[in-house]
């Protein structure tokens, strides 16, 4: 005990140590620059002193004739044209000292996601990790991002998350991938680790979430984290008149963040037990191909509308396969006279649909079977007036199959995984400025695996955002 | 970073090349703002196809990154935006999915208007979100003042001479119509009409939003009545898509006029292309003001 307390002390010290050396030389190194520009500004400033008094003396002077303003570009080369040059050159050294370190450093942003939640019973049946799942307060996610050019030809972004799951802090790379800028052909390339472009809702980040937890249907066949995974992706616009985009996507098919396909070798999928089955030949990765298109149905009304499809192994059996397809349509009114976004009203829907071939099992002798799961979510957003956001979410999935597994189905968990479960979530979220919210959302939740008794919960989250935080897609 | 632009010098060459063959297909320009893209128009003519991004009547600032977009910058020749993060929460995502190397940073297809403005209210001291939605490299709304949009008209060279005749003589047109009001205090709702202000010599006291995006608190709106009063303000300048309950009040209780003017090109019926914006504006101060009959 000692010894791990000793260790962690000198650790600590080792770290500040470092810290405030290193924080010194950067301190040091950024200090003499920031010197020699208030030097070079100190100058700049004297000359344009100068340059003024030399000005109002000639103004002072009787003119003949004098141009209606002298900046409108009829004489290049006056005084006053290089007195303004000066001036600006001065601003931008202010500007410019403000960042002097930060020309090639990347954009980073970190986004914090708090929520104080209540549920009626304590077994709640949120299944995201980043859901509110207990009563009090949840660290739903704490999310670092970075962006950056890359070179002429790359942009890169990573994020990095943290949140809080039963007390213990956990780190994950969620994403990190880069994309291409210059392919020819309407061509793009995006490769590393990153979000399944399926569907809507997969690729959106916590705080993008217009509710405080992730569907169900998403929840059932992407598991707690979302799809995603390392992997290479090519997509193509369309030479149409209106936006067609077809994407191919090829991931690795395994880890906690592939759930309905190879996933990891222990765990269960409806009762049946997953076995380690490595990759060993191309068919052994998860392919998606999606198709998007976009219509501006009016100036103030925009329509897209996705068709996805998942295929790939399942661990279930050594040669099983799972296919889910998905489609999904979002609609947004804004009128053309908005004032800072508002009003607006969304609508999002989608439906997914898994085929799971599963088994036999040869360690509970199950025998095979094919797993339907199915369901849909369906949400309408309305910023009723600037600043505050009302929403309403309805959300139904079931099964079907694997009747012969049910009793294996020995958890809770693993039994709210099946069956028919709908959900109504009314919320309202008030956002102090684009950087800030507050949300309050109730959940009415009825599941046949708790036998259709509804589970209430109600859930105050806040999101708190600093730096330079990248536009987000429609 | 934002000297004498090498992009901009760069865009005016390559457009003047394209322009040596008329022959040639027209060129596709997009622009973020119905002001830039109405001051292209002015200046390419006829050898030019423009489409503009944003709605005159927008919000520039809170523009939806529709897909559409991104299939017209997939064909855009050249880009122009306004910069200084007037539209940064909308059009970087659309030029990386718009999969065209020409209008990437740096490129002859893309240019950047406010790189060859001398940018207001530029932050001066430390800042940060405190302060709201402030703009770290300036104010972004500079197609207000005439001359600016002459001097963004510089970098598309073709029409120029035309384009520069026509703005000057209007604006000697409206430099004598709002001369009377020189030294005239004013309110605006947003930092919107810094540069207008600043050409045409009104004097922009305070705004309605206490910080940029910011609405406006009672505290504020009461300390505001007390400072139009106090100041002698005659005008409440507001763009046609503001909210219209705290600038009413506010007249009500000083006397001031609220004059609600577009800030963009299309942003009302009057302001079709760049030119006629300014004269919708003046127009509707001197009404406002009594110098002239509506």
């Amino acid at each position: 005990m000692h010894t791990r307390i000793c260790a962690c002390v000198c650790a600590a010290l080792f770290v500040a140590a470092f810290g405030g050396w290193s924080q010194g030389f950067a301190k040091e190194t950024a200090g003499s620059e920031i010197e020699d520009l208030k030097k070079q500004m100190t100058l700049m400033e004297e000359q344009l002193k100068q340059l003024r008094k030399k000005v109002e003396e000639l103004e002072a002077k009787p003119s003949a004739t004098k141009g209606p303003e002298p900046d409108q570009g009829k004489s290049e080369d006056t005084t006053e044209q290089r007195l303004r040059e000066l001036e600006r050159q001065v601003q931008q050294q202010r500007a410019a000292s403000r960042g002097i370190l930060a020309p090639f450093n990347p954009k980073i942003s970190l986004n914090g996601l708090f929520t104080a939640a209540a549920f009626s019973d304590k077994n709640n049946l949120n299944l995201g990790d980043h859901d509110p799942r207990v009563n009090g307060f949840n660290v739903q996610n704490v999310e670092l991002h970075l962006q950056g050019t890359v070179d002429p030809y790359f942009q890169m972004d990573a994020n990095l998350v943290t949140f809080i799951e039963k007390g213990e802090t956990k780190v994950e790379l969620e994403e990190a991938y880069g994309t291409s800028l210059a392919l020819p052909a309407n061509l793009q390339l995006v490769a590393g680790q990153y979000f399944t472009r399926f569907g809507r809702h997969n690729r959106q980040h916590p705080h993008q979430w217009d509710f405080a937890d992730q569907p169900v249907i998403l929840g059932r066949l992407f598991g707690p984290d979302g799809l995603r995974g390392p992997g290479a992706q090519l997509s193509w616009l369309a030479p149409t008149p209106f936006y067609l985009e077809l994407i191919a996507s090829a991931q690795q098919a395994q880890g906690g963040i592939a759930t309905s396909f190879l996933s990891q070798a222990g765990q269960t999928v409806r009762g049946y037990t997953l076995l380690d089955r490595p990759v060993q030949k191309p068919g052994d990765l998860l392919y998606m191909p999606r198709v998007v298109t976009s219509l501006d149905v009016t100036d103030e009304v925009t329509a897209a509308l996705g068709g996805s499809t998942l295929f790939g192994p399942n661990a279930s059996g050594p040669n099983n396969t799972t296919i889910i397809y998905g489609t999904d349509l979002y609609v947004k009114w804004k009128p053309v006279n908005h004032s800072q976004g508002f009003p607006f009203v969304a609508w999002q829907t989608e439906y997914l649909h898994r085929d799971y071939q599963a088994g036999p099992d040869t360690i509970n002798a199950i025998p095979a079977s094919r797993l339907k799961d199915y369901g849909l979510y369906s949400q309408l957003t309305y910023g009723f007036v600037y600043r505050w956001v009302a929403g309403f979410r309805v959300d139904y999935a079931d099964s079907a199959g694997g009747a012969a597994a049910v009793p294996f189905l020995t958890t809770l968990a693993q039994r709210d995984l099946v069956g028919e479960r709908w959900r109504l979530s009314p919320n309202i979220t008030f956002y102090p400025s684009e950087f800030s919210k507050f949300r309050l959302q109730y959940n009415l939740d009825v599941a046949a695996s708790r036998g259709r008794e509804a589970i209430h919960g109600v859930f105050l989250q806040a999101e708190f955002n600093i730096g330079e935080h990248g536009a987000h897609s429609f | 970073m934002r000297d004498k632009p090498l992009t901009a010098t760069l865009a005016a060459i390559a457009l003047s090349l394209l322009w040596a063959f008329p022959s040639q297909a027209k060129l596709n320009v997009v622009a973020s703002t119905p002001d830039l893209g109405s001051i292209a128009r002015e200046v390419g003519g006829d050898r030019i196809e423009v489409t503009s991004l944003a709605k005159g009547t927008e919000d520039p600032h809170f523009v939806d990154a529709k897909p559409s977009f991104i299939r017209v910058l997939n064909q855009a020749d050249v880009l122009i935006e306004g910069g200084a993060d007037l539209e940064v929460g909308w059009l970087p995502p659309l030029v990386l999915n718009a999969r065209n190397p020409q209008i990437q940073l740096g490129r002859p297809g893309r240019i950047i208007a406010g790189e060859v403005i001398k940018l207001l209210e530029v932050p001066t001291g430390p800042i940060d979100r405190s302060l709201g939605d402030v703009h770290p490299f300036g104010n972004p709304h500079f197609t207000l003042d005439p001359v600016n949009g002459r001097l963004i008209a510089r970098l598309l060279k073709a029409n120029l001479k035309q384009f520069e005749d026509t703005i000057d003589a209007r604006l000697a047109v409206w430099q004598k119509q709002m001369a009377p009001l020189r030294g005239t205090k004013v309110v605006s709702y947003h930092k919107s009409y810094s540069y207008l202000a600043e050409r045409f010599g009104l004097r922009v006291v305070n705004t309605i939003e206490p910080k940029p995006g910011i609405p406006p608190s009672a505290s504020h709106v009461r300390d505001l009545v007390a400072q139009m009063k106090a100041e002698g303000v005659a005008l409440i300048l507001m763009e046609p898509n503001r909210e219209r309950k705290t600038p009413a009040f506010l007249a009500q209780e000083t006397g001031a006029k609220v004059v609600v003017v577009p800030s963009m090109v299309g942003g009302s019926k009057e302001a079709g292309d760049y030119p006629s914006l300014f004269d919708s504006i003046v127009k509707a101060i001197l009404e406002a003001i009594g110098l002239r009959r509506p």
